[in-house]
């Protein structure tokens, strides 16, 4: 009878319900207006669910989530110079965060070294750290500790030396390194697909991931070696179901990787974590994470037979989009941040970043950042959404959306195979194409007005608001350079050459890198000497440049 | 009136920074527009840039900065323009740069700073109103 009412009212030519063909969500699926029974009648909640907790992890991922432990509050505690990015770190915790992330600035991203002149103009950019040596290593965790906060380096191509120098630093102050907890961004795959900061073709670099990957098993079990990310994706202008698609098809590929080399699946499996980015559609984006959780945990045991259920648990971390953000009325940003946050905490994330209103002008000042926490804050302890568990589980439409979400996935990772695999689908471009097309259709909705976004294309004021903004330090990377070049006078410069000499072999060979690199971090070797010489072995990745 | 020449527009993205999709946006909807892009891709220093456009023989150059070393490149590329002498190559550019530091720029010489969330049309209409004057 219910169901029948839903129709005649779809089906009324008379009175009908309004379809602009606006009704889509950023994966472009057509929304209805009215969801019933009938969109999910074959719906099985033991199957599709599961509780909370347990298998397929629908519902999340812990048996009591927010109840027992809320999630990670994690926002980014780095700057230019290590010193000042360890206070601002001690300064986040204080105010309550209860994880860092450190993100690095654009020479230490792209290899480089302070003193390298493709640097110039960009040490201690984008609100990155700069490191170079151990040195700064010391100086950025100095006071912070290590066996009781979880860091997550936003570290990717240059993970397994932030890796050695992070392992360096803990023995020297006795920490054990099977305490450490924390994350390695360390997804190079995603860096071919979307965020562009590779320096090896993809296969070299699988291999030191995978090197990563295995001395992470062996001596820091607590320790995040990968974080799967789909943020970046969506960043360059992925759609929430490309996002999820191919985030997980990366994940997947991990996996084969880790068990080529020799690895049981359980062995590393639980080690594997995620990172989505939330977009402004709110039921959507709970959709996402809802099917992310479903469809990890039944490949990981039907595909990939792991047993240990740890290895079958999707967990997360979040940002906030700060490609949503606008420069026009940026305190409207204050909102969509506050939006989307709450999106993900229905969603079931594990660790939450939300973006400061003014990112996209400047990096964050002070007082940005603390509106960006607080918001965390208020939903937390403020709005009662933690109280019950999944609360959109059984609604008609969130689980028609989680449903579909599954079903699309399926046809990319279809596609995907018969590409030959994510690494062959990179190296033919696949993804690059597929996001730079969903970009472009996204910013001509936009022109077209097919899509609002406030203060943009609509309620637009002609007056720009001056916000007060994050002015960049113009001694610092002359300071920075005199101090590398100082370091570079006063260490024992015989031991560096050996210790390059060792890498390069070890580089042409194929025993795992880390026990080196570890040595050579001690010796002072830099970031940007080590990546030079294996620039030198394993080549250099250049893209097809297409739009 | 003889046919009007297609104009050609080298975007390019200096220095480390990866975050291309401005760029790409930018290139697609120009070439949309009936210009000739040449995308120079990614991580180019300020001498590919400046090669790539006296090679390419273009009447523009639209660079995308997002990390904040604007201050940097766009003084490089105008030196280096005029040290060759170059003084027919329209400069613009787009990406996270304050809107105090525009005038800055401007007064290099360089032609126009589109801000975040600019539509598109507005960079069609702006190099069809500079370059054919």
């Amino acid at each position: 009878m219910y169901t029948r009412k839903i129709k005649e009212r779809d089906d009324d030519k008379e009175n009908p319900i309004p379809d602009r063909g606006l009704f889509k969500n950023l994966s472009g699926f057509k929304i209805k207006a009215v969801y019933g029974p009938e969109d999910i009648s074959q719906f099985d909640p033991e199957n599709d669910l599961g509780l909370p907790g347990e298998y397929p992890f629908t519902r999340g991922v812990h048996k009591t989530m927010y109840r027992e432990r809320l999630w990670t509050i994690r926002q980014l505690g780095s700057l230019d110079s290590p010193s000042k990015a360890g206070r601002r770190t001690k300064k986040l915790l204080q105010m309550g965060a209860t994880g860092i992330s450190l993100c690095l600035d654009m020479p230490t991203i792209m290899g480089r070294d302070s003193d390298d002149p493709l640097a110039e103009g960009e040490v201690g950019s984008c609100g990155g750290v700069s490191i170079d040596s151990l040195e700064d290593m010391r100086n950025l965790l100095e006071g912070v500790p290590l066996d009781e906060i979880s860091i997550n380096f936003v570290s990717n191509s240059q993970s397994p030396i932030i890796l050695a120098m992070f392992a360096a630093v803990a023995q020297e102050r006795g920490v054990p390194l099977e305490l450490l907890t924390g994350t390695m961004q360390n997804d190079i795959l995603k860096e071919y697909q979307a965020q562009k900061s590779y320096y090896f073709p993809p296969r070299p670099s699988m291999r030191l991931t995978i090197d990563t990957l295995t001395c992470c098993n062996e001596h820091m079990p607590r320790f995040n070696p990968i974080s799967i990310s789909g943020y970046h994706l969506a960043s360059a202008g992925a759609t929430p179901v490309q996002e999820l698609a191919f985030t997980l098809a990366n994940g997947f590929t991990y996996v084969e990787e880790g068990i080529k080399a020799g690895l049981p699946v359980d062995s590393f499996a639980p080690r594997l974590s995620f990172f989505f980015k939330v977009h402004n559609d709110f039921f959507e984006n709970i959709a996402k994470y809802r099917s992310a959780r479903r469809i990890w945990a039944k490949t990981m045991r039907e595909k990939y037979k792991a047993k240990d259920p740890r290895s079958w648990l999707f967990r997360v971390h979040t940002q906030t989009s700060g490609s949503s953000l606008t420069g026009r009325q940026p305190e409207n940003n204050v909102i969509r941040v506050a939006i989307q946050a709450l999106s993900a905490v229905l969603g079931g994330t594990q660790s939450l970043h939300t973006n400061s209103f003014d990112e996209a002008l400047s990096i964050p000042t002070p007082r940005s950042e603390k509106l960006a926490l607080r918001t965390q804050q208020i939903i937390a302890h403020e709005s009662g959404v933690t109280n019950t568990i999944d609360p959109l589980a059984g609604s008609y439409y969130v689980e028609t959306l989680t449903n579909r979400m599954e079903e699309e996935c399926e046809k990319y990772f279809k596609e995907i195979e018969g590409l030959g695999g994510v690494i062959s689908a990179i190296e033919k471009g696949y993804f690059a194409k597929a996001i730079a097309d969903s970009s472009f259709s996204y910013q001509r909705d936009i022109e077209n007005g097919k899509r609002t976004v406030v203060g943009l294309n609509e309620f637009v004021e002609q007056e720009e608001v001056d916000v007060e903004l994050y002015e960049p330090d113009p001694r610092f990377e002359k300071e920075k350079i005199l101090d590398l070049k100082d370091l570079k006078r006063k260490r024992d410069n015989n031991s560096v050459e050996s210790c390059l000499n060792e890498i390069r072999e070890v580089s042409r060979g194929s025993e795992n890198v880390m026990p080196v690199l570890i040595k050579a971090v001690r010796a002072h070797v830099t970031l940007g000497e080590i990546i030079g010489v294996m620039r030198e072995v394993f080549g250099e990745f250049r893209e097809v440049s297409a739009y | 009136m003889g046919k009007k020449k297609t104009m050609r527009i080298l975007i390019a993205k200096p220095g480390l920074d990866g975050h291309d999709r401005g760029a790409k946006v930018v290139a697609r909807a120009l070439s949309n527009a009936g210009m000739e892009v040449i995308y120079a891709g990614l991580h180019q220093t300020p001498v590919q840039i400046v090669n790539a456009a006296i090679d390419e023989d273009v009447d523009a150059v639209g660079l995308s900065i997002l990390s904040g070393a604007h201050k940097t490149i766009f003084p490089k590329i105008m030196t280096l323009l005029e040290e060759k002498g170059i003084s027919d190559i329209l400069i613009f550019g787009g990406g996270t740069i304050p809107k105090k530091d525009r005038g800055e720029l401007k007064s290099l010489g360089v032609g126009e700073i589109f801000s975040t969330g600019t539509d598109t049309r507005d960079i069609v209409d702006y190099l069809d109103r500079t370059l054919t004057r």
